[in-house]
C-alpha cells in the first residue's frame, strides 16, 4: 500500500493502466479488514463495491468514463442515504433501515464512477465530537501519542470518515458538518476536512440533524483532493429549497496557489491563554509563513464568537428535535411494542436514542415550549444574525481569516469529559462558521509534542469556495506536511 | 336566536387546494384513490427527505386571497407545527403561523337584517395530515398517507357572526367564492371544505363569553345544529350560576349534540418555529398584479349585474349566483330571452327537477341549450305553461329536445287568431240561451263559454287568445 495516494494519483494510476478498479478495491477492502479494530465502518460493501469496480474497469476498456475518477473508491458517512445499503446515522432506531433512494451527494459520486466501499461510522445523527455516541460503538484515532498506547478520539461525528482517510481505509470520504463535523475529526486525524457554504452542497437524502447548518463536504487527504470532491459532489439541486443557485466554479481547475496582495485576518477573540502551546505556535508560524508567501496579516475583531456556542446549542438541538420526530417507529426503523401508540412511541424512542441524542431532543423541545421560546429560541437567532454581520464586516477587510481548527489535539477516548458542556467547548472554532454560512476548511499544519496532528481553520465569505481552497493550497505547498500515523493496529 | 343573550361565532374553514399535486410533493390528490398509492418519499418523512414549494398551490392561495378582497403578504413564512401522531409522519405539519400568504379581508353576506360585512383574520396554507383507520383490526390502526402532504388553506374569520343563520350564510359565501376561483372544488362531502367554529354567549352590555370550538364541521346542517346545541348548552350552563370552560369539542351528528374533547389546560404546546428547510416565501408585486387581473367576475359583481341588467330581485339573484355553474347556466338561458320567465323556470322547475334526482346543476340532465328551447316555444305561445311542465318531464325522461316532445305528443298550443275566433262563434252559437244571460248579467256564465271553446280545441287553444275574443265578442 502506497501512502501517497491521492484522487489525484489514483486517476493517473487508472488512466496508464497501471492499476485497475477492481485491484484497488480489493487493496481498500483488505486494509478494511485489517483495520477492523479502528471501526471505523458500519457496513462494508465489500460485494458490491466489487462489481462496481468491474464494472468501471469495462467503462474504461471501453472508453466510456463517467469522469477522470471513474473507478476510484470512497467511504461514505453513514448518514448519506445509499439505495440497497443499510443507513444507520449510527443510531439504534435506523439500525435496520435501507432506504430504496439514493442521496443527491452520493448520486452525483456515482455519476463521476466513483465506488462506495461502505458507510462510516459516526456520532449518532452527527450529534457528538468524539465519535463515542455512536450505537456501533468507538472509532479508534489511527494516532497515537509518542508517550502512550492509549487509543485516542478521531473527533466527531464524522470520526468514521476521517479515520479511515487517515489509516488508508479509503483514499477519500463524504463528511457532514453542522458545527464542525468535518473540521475538527479532519484535525484531529491530520487529513484535510472541507465545510462548503450552506447551500453548495445538496442535503436531499441527508439524515437532517440541524436542517440551517447541516453541511456536506469531503475529507481527503490533500487540499486539491478536497476540490476535486468538491466538484463532483457540489452544484444547485431543485429537490432541496436551500440549494443555492449560484453557480459553482471549477473549483480543481482553477486551483491557484499565489496570494499576493490577499488579506488574511487573525480573530483576536479566538485567541486564548488556554490553547496548547504548540497551537498557538502553529497558528503564529502559519501567519508568517502566509505573510512570507505575499499576504498582508491583519489583525480583526469578531466581536460576538463567544456566544456562538451557546446560541448553537440552542438552535442545533431545537431543530433536531423536531427533525428526529419522524422516528417514531410508525413507518421505518425500529419499533418496540407497547399498550398503545404513546406506550410504542415512548418504548421505541427510549430504546432507539442514545443518551447524547435524548439529551439534544429534550434540550430542543424545551427552548422551543412556549413560554421559554422567545428567551431561548429567538435570543439565539438574535446572536446568529449578530455573528453574521461580524462575518459580513470582517470580510470586508480581509479576503480570508485564518485560526485554530480545535482547541487541542486528539485526546484519549477514556478521557472523555462527562459533562457535555465541556464537550461541546471542542467546537468553538468551528460553530461560528456553521452559524454564518460560511465555508471553512482545516489542514493539517504540524504535529504537536506528543507527535498528535494540529489542524488550522480557514475561513472565506460564502461562495469564495476557490479563495479558501488557495489560500490552503498555498500552505499546503509551502510546509508540505507529510506525517502519516504508525499502523499500530497492523500489529 | 335566544331572546336576552348575544351569540358571538367565529370559524376555521379548513378549504383543500384545488391542486393535481400536493403541497410540497408531486404525488397525486386524486380523492378516492387505493389506500397509499398516492404517497412520495416526502410524505412519508423518509429521513433525508426534503419539501419542495408547489407553486401552484401558492397562486391558489393568493387567488382566495383576492377573492376574500384581503391583504397579500409580499413575504410570508412556512413554520413548523410539532405533535405526534401515527399519522402525521413527520411528527410535525408543516404550516404557516405568525406570517400568513395573506392578511385582513372580508366578505359580505345577506341576512335578515340586509348586507353584513364577516371579516377575515387571515389565510394561511398547511399541510393535511394522513388519515388513521380504527376499524380495520382489532388491535391495530391502519394509516393511510393519501392525504398526507396535502394543501389546505386555512381561512379565519373574525368573530363577526351572531346567528347560526349568519354563520352558515358565512361559510356558504365563502365556499361560494372559491368555487368561482376554482381554488377549492367545495365538495364537502368528500371533506374539501371543514368548519371549526368557536361560539360564546353573552349578555348584553355585558363583556364576551368564553368561547368553545366545535371541530371538524363538515356540512352546513350540522354547522347549524352544532351552533344552536353549544349556544343552549352554554347559556344554560350560565343560567345554572356555572361557568363555561374553554375547551375543544366535538359534534355527534347522530345525536346533534356537542361533547368535550379536551380543555384548555390539555391544549397541545406546538412549539411553532421557522421551516430550516424552506426560505421565506417572497412574492412580485407583477406576479400578484397578474393574478389580480386573471380574477374572473365574482358573485357580488354578478349580483349586481344580473339585478341591473335582468331586473332581477336581489333574492332571486341571491340563488342563481351563490353557485357558479347556475349562473352560468343562467346567463346561458337569459341571453335574448324574457328574464322573468327564464328565472322562473330556472329556479322553479329546473331546480325542483334537480333537488328530486338529488343532482347538481353542472350534472343536470337538461342543458341550458335545451331549456332555452323549452323558454322559447312558451314565449311564443306554442305552448301553455302546464303544458311546459308536462315537456319537460318529458325531456328528463328520454333527453329529446322540447320541440320534438311538443310534435309527438301534439300539444302544440293553438295561436292562430282566426281559427280560435271560429271555435268561439261555433260555442256562442251553439248556446244562444246562455249569451242571453250573461248579457241580462249573469257574468258566471264566461268561465262555461272558455271551457266549452277549450274542450272544442281538445285543449290546444291558448286560453289568453280565447279569452281575449270572448270577451270582446260578448261586449258587441
Amino acid at each position: 500500500m502506497k501512502d501517497s495516494y491521492t484522487l489525484k494519483s489514483l486517476a493517473v494510476l487508472l488512466e496508464n493502466n497501471k492499476i485497475s478498479s477492481k485491484e484497488l478495491t480489493s487493496e481498500y477492502l483488505k486494509n478494511i479488514e485489517n483495520g477492523k479494530e479502528l471501526n471505523c465502518y458500519n457496513t462494508i460493501s465489500q460485494e458490491k463495491a466489487l462489481i462496481d469496480a468491474e464494472k468501471s474497469d469495462e467503462r474504461r476498456k471501453s472508453q466510456n468514463l463517467r469522469s477522470k475518477y471513474d473507478g476510484i473508491p470512497i467511504g461514505i458517512k453513514d448518514l448519506f442515504c445509499t439505495k440497497g445499503v443499510t443507513t444507520t446515522a449510527s443510531s439504534k432506531i435506523l439500525s435496520n433501515f435501507v432506504p430504496n433512494y439514493e442521496s443527491t451527494v452520493t448520486q452525483n459520486c456515482d455519476d463521476a464512477g466513483l465506488i462506495s466501499l461502505g458507510k462510516l461510522n459516526c456520532d449518532e445523527f452527527a450529534m457528538g465530537s468524539t465519535n463515542k455516541t455512536s450505537f456501533f460503538g468507538s472509532v479508534k484515532n489511527p494516532w497515537k501519542s509518542v508517550n502512550s498506547d492509549y487509543e485516542l478520539v478521531p473527533g466527531g461525528s464524522s470520526g468514521g470518515s476521517a479515520a479511515a482517510v487517515s489509516g488508508d481505509l479509503c483514499v477519500a470520504s463524504l463528511g457532514t458538518d453542522t458545527g464542525g463535523s468535518i473540521r475538527q475529526p479532519a484535525s484531529f486525524t491530520g487529513t484535510v476536512g472541507l465545510k462548503p457554504s450552506y447551500g453548495r452542497v445538496s442535503r436531499w437524502g441527508i439524515v437532517a440533524f440541524a436542517s440551517s447548518l447541516d453541511q456536506a463536504g469531503p475529507i481527503t487527504k490533500t487540499v486539491e483532493d478536497a476540490a476535486i470532491l468538491l466538484d463532483i459532489i457540489s452544484g444547485h439541486d431543485e429537490k432541496d429549497s436551500t440549494s443555492s443557485v449560484n453557480p459553482k466554479e471549477n473549483y480543481y481547475e482553477n486551483l491557484n496557489s499565489d496570494i499576493k496582495g490577499m488579506k488574511i485576518g487573525i480573530p483576536k477573540e479566538f485567541r486564548s491563554d488556554k490553547l496548547p502551546a504548540s497551537t498557538q505556535k502553529s497558528w503564529d508560524e502559519c501567519a508568517n509563513l502566509l505573510k512570507t508567501n505575499g499576504a498582508e496579516i491583519v489583525d480583526i475583531s469578531l466581536p460576538h464568537t463567544m456566544s456562538a456556542l451557546p446560541a448553537y446549542y440552542i438552535i442545533a438541538p431545537a431543530e433536531a428535535s423536531s427533525n428526529l420526530a419522524r422516528y417514531d417507529g410508525v413507518r421505518y426503523g425500529l419499533r418496540v411494542k407497547g399498550n398503545d401508540l404513546i406506550d410504542m412511541y415512548e418504548k421505541t424512542r427510549s430504546e432507539g436514542f442514545g443518551d447524547e441524542v435524548k439529551r439534544r431532543i429534550l434540550i430542543g423541545t424545551y427552548v422551543l415550549s412556549s413560554g421559554y421560546y422567545d428567551a431561548y429560541y429567538i435570543k439565539a437567532q438574535k446572536i446568529r444574525s449578530l455573528i453574521k454581520s461580524d462575518y459580513v464586516e470582517a470580510f470586508k477587510k480581509v479576503d480570508a481569516i485564518l485560526t485554530p481548527s480545535t482547541p487541542s489535539t486528539a485526546f484519549e477516548i477514556a478521557n472523555e469529559p462527562s459533562d457535555p458542556v465541556q464537550n461541546y467547548l471542542n467546537d468553538i472554532f468551528t460553530v461560528p462558521v456553521n452559524l454564518a454560512g460560511l465555508p471553512g476548511i482545516s489542514i493539517p499544519y504540524a504535529n504537536d509534542e506528543n507527535n498528535l496532528p494540529i489542524g488550522l481553520q480557514l475561513i472565506t465569505n460564502s461562495f469564495e469556495e476557490q479563495k479558501l481552497l488557495n489560500v490552503a493550497k498555498n500552505i499546503e505547498e509551502t510546509i508540505n506536511y507529510s506525517e502519516t500515523p504508525e499502523k499500530w493496529w497492523l500489529k | 336566536m335566544i331572546e336576552g343573550w348575544n351569540l358571538v361565532i367565529g370559524i376555521e374553514i379548513h378549504a383543500q387546494v384545488n391542486s393535481k399535486s400536493k403541497l410540497f410533493s408531486s404525488s397525486p390528490t386524486d380523492f378516492g384513490s387505493k389506500p397509499n398509492s398516492q404517497v412520495s418519499l416526502i410524505d412519508a418523512a423518509m429521513p433525508g427527505m426534503l419539501p419542495v414549494i408547489n407553486k401552484f398551490c401558492i397562486e391558489q392561495a393568493v387567488k382566495s386571497g383576492i377573492g376574500l378582497n384581503a391583504k397579500i403578504n409580499k413575504k410570508s413564512i412556512f413554520d413548523r407545527k410539532n405533535y405526534f401522531y401515527q399519522d402525521l409522519p413527520q411528527g410535525y405539519q408543516i404550516s404557516q403561523y405568525k406570517d400568513p400568504i395573506v392578511g385582513e379581508g372580508f366578505v359580505e353576506i345577506e341576512t335578515e337584517n340586509g348586507q353584513k360585512k364577516i371579516g377575515v383574520e387571515r389565510l394561511h396554507l398547511e399541510q393535511d395530515a394522513g388519515k388513521s383507520l380504527h376499524d380495520q383490526d382489532p388491535n391495530f390502526t391502519f394509516v393511510d398517507l393519501n392525504r398526507s402532504g396535502i394543501a389546505l388553506m386555512e381561512i379565519v374569520s373574525k368573530p363577526d357572526m351572531s346567528s347560526p343563520e349568519e354563520a352558515v350564510e358565512y361559510v356558504r359565501k365563502v365556499r361560494s367564492i372559491l368555487r368561482y376561483l376554482g381554488t377549492c372544488d367545495g365538495n364537502m362531502e368528500q371533506g374539501s371544505i371543514r368548519a371549526d367554529v368557536n361560539v360564546s354567549v353573552n349578555k348584553p352590555g355585558n363583556e364576551l363569553g368564553t368561547r368553545c370550538e366545535i371541530k371538524n364541521l363538515n356540512s352546513f346542517k350540522f354547522i347549524h345544529a352544532a351552533i344552536v346545541y353549544e349556544a343552549k348548552r352554554q347559556i344554560k350552563l350560565i343560567e345554572q350560576g356555572e361557568s363555561v370552560n374553554q375547551e375543544t369539542r366535538l359534534f355527534n351528528t347522530q345525536s346533534g349534540e356537542t361533547r368535550s374533547m379536551r380543555s384548555k389546560e390539555d391544549a397541545h404546546d406546538y412549539r411553532y418555529f421557522p421551516d430550516p428547510d424552506l426560505l421565506p416565501l417572497t412574492l412580485d408585486d407583477d406576479w400578484i398584479k397578474g393574478l389580480q387581473e386573471s380574477i374572473p367576475e365574482l358573485p357580488d359583481k354578478i349580483k349586481e349585474r344580473f339585478i341591473k341588467e335582468y331586473s332581477l330581485s336581489s333574492y332571486d339573484a341571491n340563488i342563481i349566483v351563490s353557485d357558479k355553474a347556475t349562473s352560468e347556466y343562467f346567463e346561458d338561458v337569459v341571453k335574448n330571452r324574457n328574464p322573468k320567465l327564464v328565472t322562473t323556470w330556472v329556479t322553479g322547475e329546473l331546480f325542483s327537477i334537480l333537488n328530486k334526482k338529488n343532482l347538481i346543476i353542472e350534472d343536470s340532465p337538461i342543458t341550458s341549450k335545451q331549456l332555452g328551447e323549452l323558454v322559447d316555444n312558451i314565449e311564443n305561445g306554442k305552448i301553455s305553461n302546464r303544458q311546459a311542465k308536462e315537456v319537460l318531464e318529458e325531456m328528463c325522461e328520454s333527453g329529446k329536445g322540447a320541440l320534438e316532445i311538443i310534435d309527438e305528443k301534439g300539444l302544440s298550443q293553438i295561436s292562430d287568431e282566426n281559427e280560435i275566433e271560429s271555435l268561439v262563434d261555433n260555442v256562442l252559437n251553439s248556446n244562444p240561451e246562455n249569451v242571453k244571460k250573461y248579457k241580462n248579467g249573469k257574468d258566471k256564465l264566461f268561465g262555461f263559454f272558455v271551457g266549452e271553446a277549450m274542450k272544442l280545441s281538445k285543449g290546444k287553444a291558448n286560453p289568453k287568445i280565447v279569452n281575449d275574443l270572448i270577451k270582446k265578442k260578448l261586449s258587441q
